[in-house]
């Protein structure tokens, strides 16, 4: 018992220790100034999911031995290009969902493989040269949106050139697969009664209550779930795979790879493809729960909640499994949906959780750093 | 055999290559922009006198091995802290030139704690040291704004309510210097002269230098020879636009061009620091460290305590580069003004031909006047081209990551590539 008790709170395990620890404080602390707790539980399993496609890219990238992938960014916006492509075609629902995935995933690819190709040739610096090459894209990518010839008008300026910063999905593929077998447990306000809602969207509540005469108290976004598990265990058969095997073992011990007779930097370009489809995938999946796409500068930075995520499931930068993701999501997400309103309880002005989330992110990124050194 | 020109002229292009490509975009750029020369010297003038001294406290950690010092972030928060003491207390005497003394003593203990942390992390994450300073100085920002929005106000008391927001807990989004810190480096702008008669002063300095070696030591070397051209050239220039009107309007505009004189000697006093190190047996230790880690240490030098010297100086460097920077623009973004810093500084110096292991003044002073020749143009550039000022900001961030992410791949290709052979 001892043993696994140290176990949990050395090496690469700390972080999720202190941050489940962490966890747990601010849920006890909700109950104590008296915040709903369903809600919170709610928004929660919705971020947990949203999010954690994003993270599960983290994976390929890891296990090849890239590290974590700092240019997320990249499949984030192949995944954003696919899907203002679907919107133009204005189709609604899941065929736009499905079509802006099949759009994205071929650019992904492409684009993956040149960024494989390409952390080949920097071998030992992959970490700050994906991060600017995000960057670098990113800000390359602001140009493409203003001249992209689209002309959709609820994606362009009515006035002026190119896209909108964010573009509502309500007509598109927003909260399609969210809403897709969902329950929702709905209180109306007049009688205190709750009532179960299956399949049906958030609109077809507010239609059936105007003036938020109900609110969604709970929701079971069934879809949204299955797709993030589904996906997880997708990677999870390609690991146990001869391919994926190959893969970990490159990621593992390179020398050793290739003397086992292992293509090592082929398998780098494979970890790094995949790596990149899935974020564009995930992309998708973020943007119709959350609602909005967001282009231009929105992509800049989100490698970094989704690197900090695996590690705090316990990955490092040469190790991670499927588990990691989803435990790591589960507590970063959660955490960050909970110590909003509680924050804000405590201190009303400013925006503490988002002070938090800067310190936990990047405490956390460092750490895992600190255990990469040894090379010199 | 004798070099041809025609092979040295290729060695120095591709010695320059980047340089060059950013002198022919920088030009393509002005013109396409249609602004006039007189708009891009002030404009260029008053960026060099804030920036430079950022640029060059980036300098020390190159030499040192530990690549570019993303982590000079902390030390313009070191910087600002300190001018939000100053600003604090308003002390009758230290106003002005030595409210900005006061505040750069201030920042000099804060710095170096800073510098000391910073440089025993990244001796923990050798060879990853650039994204390690990078992402320690996303943390370091997380615990400045908490402790600037959460804790000034209910920890620590302040004494100027003005500088709080109407809660009484944390300081505003802006901070304005009054009059009096305002340019106190120059004394409010005093000692702005015009920037000619500082080029003038400058290449007589030079000229006189030269000559004295001349008289020494009775030869003076090809380099030594076209500075003493350069410079007399230089002269001769800025003694006409300054004394004659035989140019067209456009250049004799230029006359009423200013500098920040006494800005310009911290700049120019940094230059000289960076260029003495070298020859002190601290420099000597650097240069060992960066070369090769086992060699210096086998060779008795304690690398590691070597690499937190080298942060700590670049730190404190960096917090009175953001002093100098913050008191010339005379407002200060409490949560913004440090954020771009490092990203900016890195830039420059990579665009003035600097590489991961190798970076001099030259580089940085050459870095800071491309960088900022192209940023101050490209928002016209972009509007005159496609008409709309948005693609040229966003053409100049590209700018900024794309040159950082280039030049750090190639060099690591590089080294890959010998490593190999």
């Amino acid at each position: 018992m001892n043993k696994f008790l140290k176990n949990m709170t050395s090496g690469a395990n700390l972080p999720r220790f202190i941050i489940s620890s962490f966890f747990l404080l601010v849920c006890v602390m909700a109950v104590i100034v008296k915040i709903p707790f369903t809600t919170l539980m709610s928004d929660t399993l919705v971020r947990f999911a949203m999010n954690g496609v994003l993270v599960l890219a983290m994976v390929p990238s890891i296990q090849s031995g890239l590290g974590p992938n700092f240019a997320l960014p990249i499949g984030i916006i192949a995944g954003l290009v696919g899907s203002v492509v679907s919107f133009e075609f204005g189709i609604a629902g899941f065929g736009g969902l499905w079509l802006a995935i099949a759009i994205s995933i071929p650019l992904a690819l492409i684009f993956g493989y040149l960024y494989g190709q390409m952390l080949n040739k920097v071998k030992g610096s992959e970490l700050i040269v994906s991060t600017y090459t995000g960057f670098s894209i990113v800000s390359l990518m602001s140009i493409g949106w203003i001249l992209m010839p689209l002309k959709h008008p609820e994606m362009t300026w009515p006035l002026g050139k190119g896209l909108r910063n964010i573009i509502l999905l309500d007509n598109s593929f927003g909260k399609m697969l969210n809403d897709f077998f969902s329950w929702k447990y709905v209180r109306v306000a007049e009688t205190g009664n709750l009532i179960t809602f299956f399949n049906r969207t958030d609109k077809y509540i507010s239609d059936l209550y105007p003036n938020n005469a109900a609110v969604v108290e709970f929701t079971i976004p069934t879809g949204l779930l299955i797709f993030f598990f589904l996906f997880c265990f997708v990677v999870f058969l390609f690991n146990r795979s001869k391919l994926g095997m190959e893969m970990r073992a490159a990621g593992d011990n390179p020398k050793f790879a290739l003397a086992s007779g292992i293509n090592v930097d082929k398998m780098r370009v494979l970890g790094a493809t995949l790596s990149t489809v899935i974020a564009s995938i995930g992309i998708v999946v973020f943007s119709q729960s959350y609602g909005y796409l967001q282009l231009y500068q929105a992509p800049l930075f989100m490698a970094f909640p989704a690197i900090a995520a695996i590690l705090i499931g316990g990955a490092s930068t040469q190790k991670a499994k499927i588990f990691h993701v989803i435990i790591g999501t589960f507590l970063f997400q959660g955490l960050l949906t909970m110590s909003l309103p509680v924050a804000n309880k405590l201190i009303v002005e400013g925006n503490l959780s988002e002070v938090l989330r800067m310190i936990i992110q990047n405490g956390v990124i460092l750490y895992a750093l600190t255990k990469v050194g040894g090379q010199e | 055999m004798k070099p041809t020109v025609t092979s040295q002229l290729k060695k120095f292009l591709i010695k320059n290559i980047v340089v060059i490509v950013f002198v022919v975009i920088s030009i393509l750029a002005f013109i396409a922009s249609k602004q006039s020369l007189y708009f891009l010297m002030s404009q260029l003038l008053e960026r060099i006198s804030r920036n430079s001294f950022l640029v060059l406290s980036l300098l020390i950690p190159v030499m040192a091995g530990m690549g570019l010092n993303f982590s000079i972030i902390i030390g313009a928060m070191a910087g600002q802290a300190a001018l939000i003491i100053v600003t604090n207390y308003q002390i009758a005497f230290w106003n002005g030139f030595g409210g900005i003394m006061l505040a750069m003593l201030i920042a000099v203990p804060m710095a170096a704690i800073f510098g000391i942390l910073t440089g025993m992390l990244l001796n923990k994450t050798k060879g990853q040291e650039m994204i390690a300073s990078m992402i320690v100085g996303f943390f370091a920002n997380g615990i400045y704004q908490f402790i600037f929005l959460f804790a000034v106000g209910g920890l620590f008391t302040v004494r100027n309510k003005d500088l709080l927001l109407t809660s009484g807990v944390g300081l505003r989004n802006s901070i304005t210097f009054t009059e009096t810190l305002k340019f106190g480096l120059d004394f409010g702008g005093v000692t702005k002269v015009p920037f000619f008669n500082i080029l003038m002063v400058v290449s007589v300095i030079i000229i006189l230098v030269y000559l004295g070696l001349f008289f020494i030591k009775k030869k003076l070397t090809v380099k030594q020879k076209s500075g003493i051209v350069v410079s007399a050239a230089v002269l001769v220039f800025s003694a006409l636009i300054m004394y004659t009107n035989i140019f067209p309007l456009q250049i004799r505009m230029l006359k009423s061009l200013t500098f920040p004189a006494v800005s310009g000697l911290f700049i120019a006093l940094l230059c000289g620091f960076n260029m003495i190190i070298i020859k002190t047996k601290l420099g000597q230790d650097f240069r060992a460290v960066g070369q090769n880690q086992h060699i210096a240490a086998v060779s008795g030098i304690n690398v590691n305590r070597v690499r937190i010297i080298a942060i700590t100086i670049s730190t404190i460097l960096a917090a009175w580069g953001q002093i100098i920077f913050l008191q010339e623009i005379g407002v200060m973004n409490t949560f913004g003004s440090h954020v771009q810093i490092a990203q900016f500084s890195v830039a420059a110096l990579l665009v003035g031909g600097a590489t991961v292991s190798k970076a001099t003044n030259n580089n940085a002073i050459v870095g800071v006047i491309l960088f900022h020749t192209l940023f101050i143009v490209s928002p016209f550039a972009g509007k005159e081209l496609f008409g709309d000022p948005q693609i040229g900001e966003f053409f100049r961030t590209f700018v900024a990551y794309g040159v950082i992410g280039l030049s750090l791949g190639l060099y690591a290709w590089k080294t890959l590539f010998t490593n190999k052979k």
